[in-house]
């Protein structure tokens, strides 16, 4: 029994060490002095980070990072939460019309994605192909599975629909009662659905590069030019937003794990792991017959 | 009555913004692709040579291929160890399963550009790993090149993983004591029961998880633009310089492609959700 354990051990251990080396490999070589020819940095230095918070680039490029997440993703919560409100209560017919419409995306690779979208903006009413605007709409529709799975969610286990019924029979508004009872019941909820889009909008590169390239420098695109050039500054680039990556992930780890106590998934593994829920839910009621 | 539907209109007026979205983001662009693949070359003939070229044509015969090897190899590695590993993590206390699924989580956002990298750093021509290698003498690395065939899988073995293991984690919480202690009640060994019931429980859902796996190798671009650029044959890669590049543009060839890459992704998705619906029927 206690050498079984020890296999588990290994087994988990290595695993760990093997996703852990990229991530602490990257590290010391952004802060590596001279590293040519040793196994190890001969020295240590700060020097790349210096260089990389004095690049006026670095700061431009983060800014429009910044900018895109921000339009996308706050057009995302406008748009998205009256939408799933209004369908949920009123229409609820075409609840799997909205569905399949907020999960096609995850089906559509952002290369397939970006080969449309040029397509249809390069010419015609709205030539928007190359400027950041046509960028702003792939990026929602991008985020598009993650908002619908986490608002949807969030009015079904509040209840939405009753609590709007019972804020009317008190003589309340629609507006009011989404206002005032639904939106700070569901608040924490939408949070963690946006700090993983923005997380995931972070590390965007295909369609950015496809759609914008060089005229829009994003954070993804600064750094896969700074690729050919000096290797320890792309790591300092690398850990500074994998930094921010983190910071992000572990508020949304937070803030799940007080609420329920199961496994946190983050982006389209928090899609994914919807099937498997239901699994889990079936498989608890088997239990009970037990 | 009448209240009812004016309300009614200005409910769907909310909506309006959304429908424009995915529009004009979303299904616009998707039809306008399937449109343009069945263009020629000039954009105003209508045919459907450029899905002829692409089946005539060696070369993006053997993108596709290799789009198709590289992503049922990486898949099928990553699926059997994260079989083992998710199974390895059930038999520790929930505090560190939490703890090691947050190391999952974590590197699951590890990957693109900065994971390209980072295999530079560590086993590209100066890397960290070759380095060590050649000094401990093994010469089994020495023709190692990480801007290779073996090296992109490698790559993408390593951000299929921890997807892989987030994926196939949740089944194993459905397998229960009882059954096991049943199972041995009656006679059966430890390794029959995994055949005849740990396995045959877990298999929809170790397949569904290899077609999200193929699905999510066959659409990557990041990964592979960073490390080998352009020069590499890869169905992504060819379509990105069909429709993007400076040098071979041919928009209606790329978007035929698309069309033929969304085909794949959207057959394997598909088969991902009749493997669940499989998995909800059994228990039901």
């Amino acid at each position: 029994m206690k050498s079984s354990l020890t296999f588990h051990k290994v087994v988990v251990g290595i695993l760990v060490l093997y996703l852990l080396i990229p991530l602490i490999g990257t590290f010391l070589f952004s802060i590596a002095g001279k590293w040519d020819h040793t196994i190890l940095p001969e020295n240590y230095t700060m020097k790349w980070y210096i260089e990389l918070f004095q690049d006026e680039r670095f700061y431009d490029a983060f800014k429009r990072t910044l900018f895109l997440i921000v339009m996308s993703v706050g057009l995302s919560v406008v748009i998205m939460l009256p939408t799933i409100f209004i369908i949920s209560v009123y229409f609820s017919k075409w609840e799997r019309l909205l569905q399949a419409a907020a999960m096609l995306p995850y089906g559509i690779p952002p290369i397939v994605g970006a080969v449309g979208l040029i397509k249809l903006y390069s010419d015609g009413p709205i030539p928007i192909a190359g400027t950041p605007w046509i960028l702003i709409g792939a990026y929602f529709i991008t985020i598009l599975p993650f908002m619908y799975q986490g608002i949807r969610n969030s009015l079904r286990t509040v209840n939405a629909v009753q609590l709007v019924d019972a804020a009317e029979l008190l003589g309340a508004t629609k507006f009011q009662a989404f206002r005032t009872v639904v939106f700070p019941n569901i608040i924490s909820g939408i949070l963690v659905s946006t700090l993983l889009s923005v997380a995931l909008l972070f590390s965007e590169f295909a369609l950015a590069n496809l759609l914008v390239g060089g005229r829009f420098e994003t954070l993804q695109i600064y750094l896969s030019d700074k690729l050919n050039s000096s290797g320890h500054l792309t790591s300092a680039i690398v850990i500074t937003y994998y930094s921010v990556i983190l910071l992000l992930t572990g508020t949304v780890l937070k803030l799940t794990f007080r609420k329920d106590k199961g496994p946190i998934m983050s982006g389209k593994k928090q899609f994914l792991s919807f099937f498997k829920k239901i699994f889990r839910q079936k498989n608890t009621a088997l239990e009970g017959e037990n | 009555m009448r209240k009812i539907k004016k309300q009614k209109i200005y409910l769907f007026a909310l909506l309006l913004p959304f429908i424009i979205f995915v529009i004009g983001f979303e299904i616009g662009p998707l039809v306008a692709m399937i449109k343009n693949s069945l263009y020629a070359d000039d954009g105003i003939t209508v045919t459907i040579n450029q899905y002829l070229t692409i089946f005539k044509s060696k070369f993006y015969l053997s993108g596709i291929k290799n789009s198709l090897i590289i992503s049922l190899i990486s898949a099928v590695v990553s699926v059997t160890v994260a079989v083992i590993a998710a199974y390895s993590f059930t038999k520790f206390s929930s505090k560190i399963q939490n703890r090691l699924l947050m190391i999952a989580n974590m590197t699951s956002n590890f990957e693109g550009i900065p994971l390209s990298f980072s295999y530079i750093i560590l086993l590209g021509n100066n890397g960290l790993f070759t380095l060590l290698f050649a000094k401990l003498g093994w010469d089994l690395f020495a023709d190692f090149n990480l801007y290779s065939w073996t090296g992109l899988i490698l790559v993408y073995v390593y951000f299929q993983i921890p997807l892989a293991v987030m994926l196939i984690y949740p089944s194993y919480q459905g397998i229960k004591q009882q059954w096991k202690d049943a199972s041995s009640l009656l006679g059966g060994s430890k390794a029959s029961f995994w055949f005849r019931i740990g396995i045959p429980v877990l298999l929809p859902s170790i397949v569904g998880t290899f077609s999200i796996l193929f699905a999510n190798a066959m659409g990557a671009y990041a990964t592979a633009y960073a490390l080998v650029g352009s020069n590499y044959n890869l169905m992504s890669l060819q379509i990105a310089s069909l429709v993007a590049s400076d040098v071979t543009l041919k928009p209606q060839l790329g978007s035929a492609l698309g069309v033929l890459l969304a085909s794949t992704m959207i057959l394997a998705m598909w088969f991902n959700e009749r493997m669940m619906r499989r998995i909800r029927r059994d228990l039901r």
